[in-house]
């Protein structure tokens, strides 16, 4: 097995050694899905929410949940960790470059949150009859370009973070504010109007309103995609720039 | 990849030396392949007599700074620093902390670059040669920790397929007593293991250099004379070895030559012995005097130069054969010397001398 298949290998385990990490990145995103699909009103059409039922709403709302997990409540501390305690200096005297160690992370942490999206649609699908995106590409588009906006993000705490207490605190700090812009306290769409137009500009709520957009069957809109991709390009560009291999 | 080396001749014409072929390295060094220097009785003689010495083969030289300088912003780290490392040594790079010592070996590693000078390492430029020479090299940095719960055979598994060539990690595991720890992860392991870890990772490339930095710093003494018999093993294996340090029994015990580093430059560099020799000829001899003893006894000796008291102790200071010269007149008086203690100046007496100051202050 060649280094880089080892250094993905290693880094699965890392994961699946935690057992807190696993249990949020995973598991707590479905356990919502269940918790809020038991609740029989949230189960019946509401006309306020054009016909839709809460659940139907929740199902994106935890995809969105488990992005942030990954990118923000998890990636920055483990990344800074690994600067902290010298894993990516000791790699840097080996033939593999540090940046390799960042490569595989960031493969694990895409299957890990595929894994979680497939988990939370499933159960919403076969649990509580949530429909399935309407306009899959479309969906596809929005999945992806929220979780690179949010992985930017996520690096960009790591490159920051001068230890990784610091990068978990600031991970966390992040992670209410934007997940409260894509509706996980309340829906995005039973918001007033202004806070919806905020969250427009806020990463969780753009990928939020693609997502929607695309499950109940339209394109996402061109701006929310931009806003995406803005995060994407700033926040990637600036953790390039400012990422340090030793603390 | 071949490197030449332009070099002149006394005659003054040029000539093209290669360096370090490939191909070649590898049979120069299993021919540099030495036998272990002394067992662990004669280890604690501290004469150096037992010590190997060094060829001085330009082509035997397997690291060569030259006029190094790196400066952080306004700190300068490393002034003026030069020497070169021999095949098959173990060079060792003693001074207080902030002399500039791991400066020095991160820029022989590559890891920094350096501001001023020239550096070869096996005949490489460790910037511009970097990936290549990571393949030679092995690295045990101060105070590099892993991942918490990584176990100690996945470290060397991973670590292993990073190089072209490596070892068996298995035999090296068992080499250095840690087979029944492949299982353990990194957190649950004392000290001593994690720093024998370390140095397995650092081997496990097969690499022609060892670089060690405050290798047994933070370890109990048992740890740490475990850890100095096993880089006895790692020279013994034909490897190079560069070994950073702060402790003056661990230079004295292990090294073959010492270049004392103090605020960036380099002070000295020789052998243990030399060292000591430079600062001082004197010896001492202590021993308390069974029965009355006149001082003039002593002091009529051609190679007695002192004789002073402590309560009932004698302590005479003088040249060489003093010692001989000392019991040999106290036989003749038939005076029994108690407690006879020969002292002479160590390494710290000799460090001292050279930078005005202790190491630890």
């Amino acid at each position: 097995m060649n280094s880089s298949a080892k250094l993905i290998l290693n880094e699965t385990r890392m994961f699946l050694r935690e057992p807190v990490g696993v249990f949020f990145a995973l598991a707590f995103p479905s356990i919502l899905v269940v918790i809020l699909g038991s609740v029989k009103s949230f189960r019946s059409p509401d006309a306020d929410l054009g016909g839709l039922r809460v659940i139907d709403l929740y199902v994106t709302i935890a995809v969105t949940l488990v992005i942030a997990m990954i990118a923000l409540a998890s990636l920055p501390s483990i990344l800074a960790s690994y600067r902290e305690r010298g894993v990516l200096r000791r790699l840097s005297t080996t033939p593999v470059p540090p940046a390799m160690l960042l490569v595989a992370h960031l493969v694990v942490s895409l299957v890990v949150g595929l894994v979680s999206v497939i988990l939370v649609m499933g159960i919403g699908r076969v649990a509580f009859s949530v429909p399935l995106p309407r306009q899959i590409g479309g969906f596809l588009i929005a999945l992806v370009m929220a979780a690179a906006a949010l992985l930017a993000i996520g690096l960009f705490v790591a490159a920051i973070a001068p230890n990784a207490k610091a990068g978990n605190a600031m991970g966390v700090i992040l992670f209410f504010p934007l997940m409260f812009f894509a509706g996980l306290w309340a829906p995005r769409e039973s918001m007033p109007h202004l806070l919806q137009r905020i969250g427009d500009y806020t990463p969780l709520g753009a990928g939020e309103h693609a997502l929607h957009d695309a499950t109940v069957g339209s394109w996402p809109h061109a701006s929310t995609l931009g806003v995406l991709a803005a995060y994407l390009v700033v926040f990637g560009l600036a953790a390039a720039r400012l990422f340090r291999w030793e603390s | 990849m071949e490197t030449t080396n332009q070099s002149f001749d006394q005659s003054g014409s040029a000539r093209l030396t290669p360096r370090h072929d490939p191909d070649q390295t590898s049979d120069q060094f299993g021919s540099a392949r030495l036998t272990p220097r002394h067992d662990s009785d004669q280890s604690t003689d501290r004469s150096g007599s037992a010590r190997l010495t060094p060829r001085y083969d330009p082509d035997q030289s397997v690291i060569v700074v030259d006029h190094l300088h790196k400066r952080y912003r306004e700190t300068v780290a490393v002034d003026d620093i030069s020497f070169t490392v021999e095949r098959g040594e173990i060079f060792g790079i003693l001074g207080p902390n902030g002399a500039g010592k791991t400066t020095t070996v991160e820029c022989i590693e590559g890891v920094r670059k350096p501001d001023g000078g020239t550096l070869r390492v096996l005949g490489l430029d460790p910037q511009r040669d970097r990936k290549e020479l990571r393949q030679r090299i092995g690295v045990q940095l101060q105070e590099a920790q892993l991942y918490e719960k990584i176990k100690l055979g996945e470290a060397m598994e991973l670590f292993s397929s990073f190089y072209r060539d490596p070892v068996d990690w298995r035999e090296l595991v068992d080499e250095l007593g840690l087979t029944g720890k492949r299982d353990t992860p990194f957190n649950k392991l004392s000290g001593g293991q994690k720093q024998r870890l370390s140095i397995a990772l650092a081997l496990v490339g097969n690499p022609q250099v060892a670089i060690l930095d405050e290798l047994t710093t933070g370890l109990d003494p048992q740890a740490r004379r475990d850890t100095w018999d096993l880089i006895e093993q790692v020279r013994d294996r034909g490897v190079t070895v560069v070994l950073v340090t702060h402790f003056m029994e661990e230079a004295e015990r292990l090294c073959d030559r010492i270049a004392v580093i103090d605020s960036g430059r380099v002070v000295a560099i020789d052998t243990p012995g030399g060292l000591v020799a430079r600062v001082t000829t004197e010896q001492r001899v202590r021993f308390r005097p069974a029965a009355p003893l006149d001082d003039r006894l002593l002091t009529h000796l051609p190679e007695v130069t002192g004789v002073t008291r402590h309560g009932n102790q004698v302590v005479v200071t003088g040249g060489n054969d003093l010692l001989q010269a000392v019991t040999s007149v106290l036989a003749r008086h038939q005076i029994v010397a108690n407690d006879l203690r020969v002292e002479q100046a160590s390494l710290d007496d000799a460090f001292v001398a050279l930078t005005g100051r202790n190491i630890d202050s």
